[in-house]
């Protein structure tokens, strides 16, 4: 893998889950559902979860993946689900720089 | 995961429906003649208000989302509003169908300041005589009307809903200019031949050539347009079309019914296809999770008479609903079947014997009995 991917914009920004998205957990890893733009969208594996559930609390979103053991191999696979998050609007970019640890 | 192995998936069942359509009322003030819940006069054994809230607690335990309300017409009901705003305060979303009768200029602004909530009017032609031929005289100016009346309290993005017929084929162009012109979003979805629809049916779905003009226009205008992913049949015609591409019945999808029934999706109000009640132990969630026919949707279906045809992986062989109510098997062709296996199917039926060419009738019957005017 080369390091252009591990190197990729998106790990350095602090991400979150937008205020209006629910998860709910399915055997495949979880629905979210935005209650703003009611848009549906699939998280297709439970690391994919546990990373959404981890950003509000971490600095980045390299933060969120350390902390979930994802390891750097497949790192561009996630850069690419959390792209696709984005454009949905069901993950943000962080406006305040203070990770939420309450 | 892919798509594929994500429907192949969704096919095994969620823990809860994505999709539920709860039909609070058999009451509506229209008798349209694809009714495809036969609705017309109320049911006495309709769930109190009570119940409905109980209903209502139970999908937020499940973290239903958001539930599609029907009937019948919804705004009959006296407490209409009461269990929109308990789903919308208990984080469910609610997506609701009228025919657009109640919506005057105050409760189109009731309507707006509520959050969570979005309208479907129902339209099924762009000139009173096409839609009137079907939904009943004066049911064009009444959604117009209430059409009106919504734009006017800034409702917002509110949506035109399509039953796509023979008839209005030709007006898709037309019905998306009258939605852009209101701000608003078309949805158009597939006839079924359910309810009422058995009857009419025949003579109301689009023929065979019109399949490819449907087709092709989804393919143009997809994005823009909802679909409820009806018309995943026309696959086999090229490219797939937005959406998972499967039949979501009791394995994303259902219905729940007026008087608590719990059917594997709304269009097939049958013996066969109920999987349960809300009112009996262990619920909704129970008859969701263990019911013996939603256990037997999740499990791998036969392609049957369709496993040889190529076309099998795009259309999956249709919709079940259509195929049960036209009499066909459901492990063969769709009656629609772009490929022309479904005319054939069912011309061979028509030529049975009429013990074996009867088809299934829907459950019930609620409409209203024809009123004739005694002579004195």
């Amino acid at each position: 893998m080369s390091t252009d991917l591990i190197a990729h914009p998106l790990l350095g920004v602090a991400l979150a889950l937008h205020p209006q998205v629910a998860l709910r957990p399915e055997p495949f890893g979880a629905l979210a559902y935005h209650y703003g733009n009611r848009r549906l969208v699939f998280l297709k594996h439970p690391d994919m979860v546990a990373v959404a559930l981890a950003l509000n609390v971490h600095d980045s979103f390299a933060g969120a993946l350390t902390a979930c053991g994802v390891a750097e191999a497949r790192w561009p696979s996630f850069v690419t689900a959390f792209q696709s998050l984005q454009e949905s609007q069901v993950v943000v970019v962080r406006t305040t720089q203070e990770a939420d640890h309450s | 995961m892919s798509v594929e192995s994500l429907v192949s998936q969704l096919k095994t069942g969620l823990d809860a429906p994505i999709c539920l359509t709860w039909e609070l009322t058999y009451a509506c003030n229209l008798q349209c003649i694809h009714c495809l819940s036969s609705s017309g006069q109320r049911d006495d054994r309709e769930l109190s208000t009570t119940e409905a809230k109980r209903v209502l607690d139970e999908l937020r335990d499940l973290q239903v989302f958001y539930i599609n309300i029907g009937g019948g017409e919804p705004m009959v009901r006296r407490d209409f509003f009461e269990l929109v705003e308990y789903s919308v305060a208990s984080g469910i979303g609610v997506k609701f169908s009228t025919n657009g009768a109640f919506i005057d200029a105050e409760k189109a602004r009731r309507l707006a300041a509520m959050e969570y909530l979005d309208i479907q009017i129902s339209l099924d032609g762009v000139d009173a005589a096409t839609n009137d031929a079907v939904r009943g005289a004066g049911s064009f100016d009444m959604a117009r009307r209430a059409m009106d009346n919504l734009a006017a309290a800034n409702f917002g993005p509110f949506k035109i809903s399509v039953v796509v017929t023979r008839h209005n084929v030709p007006q898709l162009d037309e019905f998306k200019a009258l939605a852009d012109g209101y701000g608003a979003q078309l949805r158009v979805t597939r006839l079924r031949p359910s309810g009422r629809g058995v009857d009419s049916w025949d003579n109301l779905h689009p023929t065979n050539a019109q399949q490819r003009e449907i087709y092709d226009w989804l393919m143009a205008n997809g994005d823009n347009v909802l679909t409820g992913d009806s018309f995943f049949h026309l696959n086999a015609l090229g490219p797939a079309l937005p959406g998972l591409n499967m039949c979501g019945a009791g394995r994303v999808v259902c219905l729940i019914d007026p008087i608590g029934d719990v059917y594997a999706c709304p269009f097939v109000i049958h013996d066969e296809f109920r999987a349960g009640n809300v009112r009996e132990e262990g619920g909704f969630a129970k008859v969701w999770k263990q019911s013996d026919l939603f256990t037997s949707l999740r499990e791998p279906q036969s392609a049957g008479a369709c496993a040889s045809c190529g076309a099998f992986d795009a259309c999956q062989g249709g919709c079940m609903a259509a195929k049960f109510f036209t009499g066909l098997p459901l492990d063969g062709p769709d009656p629609e079947c772009v490929i022309g296996e479904g005319e054939v199917a069912l011309a061979e039926l028509a030529a049975q014997p009429v013990a074996v060419s009867l088809k299934p009738r829907p459950a019930m019957d609620h409409t209203k009995p024809t009123r004739v005017p005694v002579l004195l």
